[in-house]
């Protein structure tokens, strides 16, 4: 697939890598050539690899450890959420996994939604439920009291 | 130009090269699609706290159930495959000479799947049997 593709000669195609073979299968993966697609793909390559250590903690923390989910209860946040570390790790796992997930859902979108304005449609839905749910996230993980369940 | 190479027609129901890539990108798209989801149904159930103790506590009381508990081990199952699979991914994208051991590195991942999710699935089955019998 796409072995095919010339590039002029002020793009150089990145998977051309020494052997001198262009193709995409033998000497590394195609990548977008420029633009926005090329900063998303280094974007879901950057954050994926935040995501590793945010994401698989989140997960290992939350439903492993100790008793695992039977712990988490309001006491259990609260108590995690008077430490600023957490807060912090949550509002970056929270940001960079929505932005992660929702650019991704373009990109499958790009590949099964052909009809122009069908694209657009099913893509603001993404984009507004998106920043809906960011903005709830943020305002929760930053304005959080945890008098409001220990009590003052 | 700078779109994604030879996806100019519709790709479902087609082969991406077949074999494990191909198996590969169909289950980090799977897991990243049941992930983003999650992600959706999972910052509105945290919100909550927001509401205090009582509606956190009542909405989160899903998770606290013998059969949430088996999908919730699907969800470490998938935000580990996504996890190494993308590290799987990067390293091609990043090292050109990882094309070459396009197979190891595949057949690495899945095993390294495999070996994290031994110990996990044993760890949460164990803490559900406890809880619940």
């Amino acid at each position: 697939m796409a072995t095919t593709q010339v590039r002029p000669s002020s793009s150089p195609a990145p998977s051309s890598h020494g052997d001198g073979s262009g193709y995409g299968h033998v000497s590394g993966r195609d990548r977008p050539a420029g633009g926005f697609e090329l900063w998303s793909w280094l974007f879901m390559r950057i954050s994926g690899l935040v995501l590793v250590l945010l994401a698989v903690g989140h997960v290992l923390i939350m439903t492993v450890l100790e008793e695992g989910i039977d712990r988490v209860d309001s006491r259990f946040v609260a108590e995690r959420w008077s430490t600023p570390f957490w807060r912090v790790w949550d509002w970056m796992l929270l940001s960079l996994a929505l932005v992660h997930g929702i650019n991704g859902l373009r990109v499958i979108v790009q590949d099964y939604v052909k009809w122009p304005q069908w694209r657009f449609a099913v893509n603001m839905v993404f984009y507004v439920l998106g920043f809906a749910l960011f903005v709830l996230g943020s305002v929760v993980v930053l304005t959080f009291d945890p008098a409001s369940i220990f009590g003052s | 130009m700078a779109t994604r190479l030879g996806k100019k027609g519709s790709d479902l129901g087609t082969m991406y090269r077949g074999g494990h890539g191909q198996w590969a990108w169909i289950a980090h798209r799977a897991t990243g699609v049941g992930l983003i989801l999650f992600l959706f149904a999972h910052i509105v159930d945290t919100a909550m706290i927001g509401w205090g103790a009582e509606a956190y506590d009542r909405v989160t009381s899903v998770y606290h159930n013998p059969v949430v508990r088996l999908i919730e081990l699907g969800l470490v199952g998938f935000v580990m495959f996504h996890a190494l699979n993308g590290l799987r991914i990067i390293a091609i994208d990043f090292w050109p000479k990882a094309t070459r051991y396009d197979k190891p590195l595949f057949f690495g991942t899945l095993t390294l799947f495999l070996l994290a999710m031994a110990p996990i699935s044993y760890i949460m089955a164990k803490q559900a049997i406890e809880l619940f019998v």
